[in-house]
């Protein structure tokens, strides 16, 4: 199977290479059916890429070990559920649902777009086929996910335990899924720049869904990526400014501009250059993102190591870059703005300041994230900057970004005047007053950069309430509804506008969660003994004894050795919570010299976390255990069993280990030695995960096709039938 | 005043505006970063300065302390090993052969790691498999 799979994406190549040509040739010969069959070249790659995924899933779900990666990727002792998500934790996995996800997201807008956009659609059809063309040349001669094994192994490496986490099943799928939906609108950018229809908002209009889905899949993706940062990694964080972190980052924020300031172009004709350089930009970003995770370029903990993938990943960028600006420039007359600015007072220039604090973002993230490379060209010397340095310029920008969220709601478009300003602006800004006063008499003036995000937050939550009170109470008098039916119909009515502000609510409650967990938290690292305390952030914590465990597999097989510790939190005397972190110890399968028990303390270990949530604190613990002390007895074990080697039937040898490592585990609980807590307090951590939640609620809503595009189709083709009368009428005439 | 002569100059300013924060960002920048560099380039390390080491943990060096562990970090491709100190938890993925990201200070014979800057390379990133291809 691993030779059709390999055959599939040949094809797929050759496909991609005709359909780049046959959409070009059709544009520019005025041929629509060869841009037929570019559109239809898609397609075809979108069937041959999913035959080519399907083989390769099916091969991790049957554990066949003649493919390389699933010999070096899974096992058979790795669940299920699990083994299918294996296939994209190798580079050419991912590569492979990269190029899948593309097709089929191409294939889609280009199936919506197939009656309109007949002038654009051509050279975006080209764009998008170019990156198809450019990933699966990398699968067919750099990086095949069909090569095969040399010799076939009877169990392979397995899928690694810290990415058993149902968080990292579906973050990969969720941002390659925003990275390739950003190459639409990219491409239609492009599409537009050549054939000169900047003015028209149509390609707008077609691809602003696929821009805010892919907005929509990359935040997932970011958020689970956080959330199992913080749920499995031990170190009790959810953000570290790793360069591949920062990757992720720079298309969303980017793209969360071009969201914004695409309103302005739809409303009213400004900020073409802006705009479509944004789209550009963010495309160019979600390709970087996919090159810094591969390159080894810069040190990242999520990098994959040195590979083959960087040479021709810095050629397509310096291509995208280069093409992108030639575009601009070549199309600047016809991108200039049709209105001007009315007032900086206006709804208009909110839009803009957002643009403005999106884009500085962007551009500190994009700065830290490449400073090494920068240093190394000023001074000789690769340095790195760490997290508070970050934090010292996008914190304060967060800060303003989540007030103009707040602002951009109500203020009125082309020019606010004092009075509808103190109507709009009146209940917001007592909201946050008072807000600010009650959070500052509690104690959140000793962190004023907190404060003032608490503030703004508050302010956004305000001005958003007071237009969904306004909007039920006008729907409630011309309809005669309830305040539930009214609020859900004014919603459905214009799902973008209300979606958007569930959004703005939804990320004013994100940061203020990340504001309050990173300024009052409070950790320790601190060993203890069964019995010892200690206090952290108001709450004493007690370990109070160890816990251990043998875990198999669902085939009897087993799986890993835990030791825990049951951990009693109490705060003033009251018992809070019982927490049980525990580690887990997954044998080895590297090394033949390895012994039967050591191979568990040599292999992967992966922290279970104790935690209790909540939406005031989150008590966050977790423990290494110091098993120096079991090292002898474990020697000793290896030195029995290396000495039995061949004497005992696998039955029996198989029986005589789990009997040594239940008298390990016991040996754990009746002489426990100390072990190394993590014990952290939060306060509203929860807030993020609740806050991203409604965001995407909110961006859902926003996304659903509505009455407004049910009503644009009638009337399309209503009037085409029209047309077809008339025309008619006049041949008969003739 | 001309409106291309009132571009000109709003451009001008723009640009000046755009030199002068990056000016004042590779500044700041250069205050605030340590040197990324790996054991090999340690053997010049003078006491006390800050820097980001970056290498693989030598095999067989991992050792329990009360306070954390002590290992040695040795070149990505080459032998240079250096000793290193670290106080606290250390993150899941850590073990022998992993790449380690560390900020350390030279203090005596061993370089000292700060508190919570240990990291260690994601374990989905393998790019060496231990399996052959054809």
């Amino acid at each position: 199977m691993a030779t059709v799979g390999r055959a599939l994406l040949i094809l797929a190549l050759a496909v991609a290479a005709y359909g780049i040509f046959a959409s070009i040739y059709g544009a520019r010969s005025g041929r629509p059916d060869w841009v037929v069959s570019g559109r239809r070249a898609v397609y075809a790659i979108a069937a041959l890429v999913t035959g080519a995924f399907a083989i390769l899933e099916v091969a991790f779900l049957r554990s066949d070990f003649t493919f390389a990666t699933v010999a070096a990727h899974s096992s058979t002792t790795t669940p299920t559920f699990y083994r299918a998500a294996a296939a994209w934790s190798s580079q050419e996995g991912s590569l492979l649902l990269w190029l899948w996800l593309l097709s089929l997201w191409a294939s889609l807008v280009l199936f919506l777009t197939r009656r309109t956009l007949r002038r654009v659609a051509p050279y975006a059809t080209a764009v998008l086929l170019g990156f198809a063309a450019f990933f699966t040349g990398l699968l067919v001669f750099l990086e095949t996910p069909f090569g095969l094994s040399a010799v076939v192994p009877l169990e392979g490496n397995g899928l690694n335990p810290l990415l058993r986490h149902p968080s990292m099943t579906i973050h990969p799928p969720m941002l390659y899924s925003g990275y390739t939906l950003f190459a639409i609108p990219f491409a239609f950018a492009v599409g537009a720049l050549i054939t000169r229809q900047v003015g028209a908002a149509d390609w707008i209009r077609s691809t602003r869904r696929f821009a805010l889905a892919a907005w929509f899949f990359l935040g997932i993706g970011i958020l689970l990526g956080a959330r199992w940062s913080y749920a499995e990694l031990g170190w009790g964080g959810y953000w570290a400014w790793d360069p591949v972190e920062n990757a992720s980052l720079l298309p969303w924020l980017t793209g969360t501009a071009f969201l914004h300031s695409l309103m302005l172009q739809e409303k009213r004709g400004m900020l073409k250059i802006w705009n479509v350089s944004l789209v550009l930009a963010t495309g160019i970003l979600a390709v970087l993102g996919t090159f810094l995770v591969r390159s080894g370029i810069l040190d990242s903990i999520h990098a994959f190591g040195a590979s083959t993938l960087g040479v021709p990943f810095v050629i397509l960028i310096g291509l995208l870059v280069a093409s992108s600006i030639g575009l601009v420039v070549w199309r600047r007359e016809a991108l200039r703005s049709e209105n001007k600015l009315d007032s900086p007072l206006s709804r208009e220039a909110i839009f803009l300041a957002n643009n403005l604090v999106l884009v500085a973002m962007a551009f500190i993230v994009f700065w830290g994230t490449f400073w090494p490379l920068i240093a190394e060209a000023i001074t000789g010397t690769r340095r790195a900057l760490g997290p508070p340095w970050f934090d010292r310029y996008t914190v304060p920008l967060a800060i303003v970004l989540v007030l103009l969220s707040g602002i951009g709601p109500v203020i009125a478009w082309r020019r606010a005047t004092p009075s509808n300003a103190r109507r709009n602006f009146l209940v917001p800004g007592l909201v946050a007053l008072g807000a600010g006063a009650l959070l500052a008499a509690f104690g959140a003036a000793d962190k004023p950069l907190a404060l003032a995000m608490f503030v703004c937050g508050a302010f956004v939550v305000g001005s958003v309430g007071q237009e969904f009170w306004r909007g039920v109470g006008v729907r409630r008098a011309m309809t005669g509804q309830g305040p539930l039916g009214a609020l859900v119909s004014l919603v459905a009515r214009n799902r973008r506008r209300y979606g958007g502000y569930l959004v703005h609510v939804g990320m004013a409650v994100l940061f203020i969660g990340v504001a309050a967990s990173t300024a009052f938290n409070a950790a320790r690292d601190i060993r203890m003994a069964p019995g010892q305390s200690v206090r952290v952030g108001g709450y004493d914590f007690t370990y109070v004894k160890p816990t251990s465990a043998i875990s198999t597999t669902s085939s009897g097989e087993l799986e890993k050795i835990s030791f825990g510790a049951v951990v009693d939190v109490r705060r003033d005397g009251t018992k809070i919570t019982t927490l049980r972190p525990e580690r887990g110890y997954f044998p080895s399968l590297d090394g033949e010299g390895l012994g039967a028990i050591g191979r568990f303390f040599e292999g992967e270990a992966t922290s279970e976390i104790g935690l209790k949530a909540g939406m005031r604190r989150d008590l966050w613990t977790a423990m290494t255990p110091d098993i120096r002390g079991l090292l002898p007895t474990i020697r000793e074990g290896d030195r029995v069993f290396k000495a039995a080697g061949g004497k005992l039937s696998p039955e029996v040898q198989a029986r005589a280990l789990g009997a040594a490592l239940t008298g390990l585990v016991n040996r754990y609980v009746t002489d426990p030695p100390p072990a190394t807590f993590r014990i952290i307090t939060s306060p509203l951590v929860t807030w993020i995960w609740l806050g991203a939640i409604v965001v995407f609620i909110g961006a859902l809503i926003a996304m659903w096709p509505g009455g407004d595009a049910a009503r644009r189709r009638v009337r399309a083709g209503y009037a085409a039938r029209v047309a077809q009368d008339l025309a008619r009428e006049d041949l008969a005439r003739v | 005043m001309p409106p291309a002569r009132k571009r000109k100059i709003r451009l001008i300013v723009a640009l000046s505006a755009a030199v002068l924060l990056a000016c004042a960002l590779v500044v700041t920048s250069l205050g605030a970063s340590s040197e990324a560099v790996t054991p090999s380039d340690l053997a010049t390390a003078r006491a006390g300065v800050a820097y980001q080491l970056t290498g693989k943990v030598q095999a067989g060096s991992v050792r329990a302390t009360d306070s954390g562990v002590d290992f040695r970090v040795r070149d990505r491709n080459g032998t240079t090993t250096v000793p290193v100190t670290y106080s606290g938890a250390v993150p899941d993925p850590f073990r022998d052969g992993r790449e380690v990201i560390v900020t350390v200070r030279k203090q005596r014979d061993t370089f000292v790691g700060e508190p919570n800057s240990l990291i260690t390379k994601c374990p989905s990133k393998f790019t060496e498999d231990a399996t052959r291809r054809s």
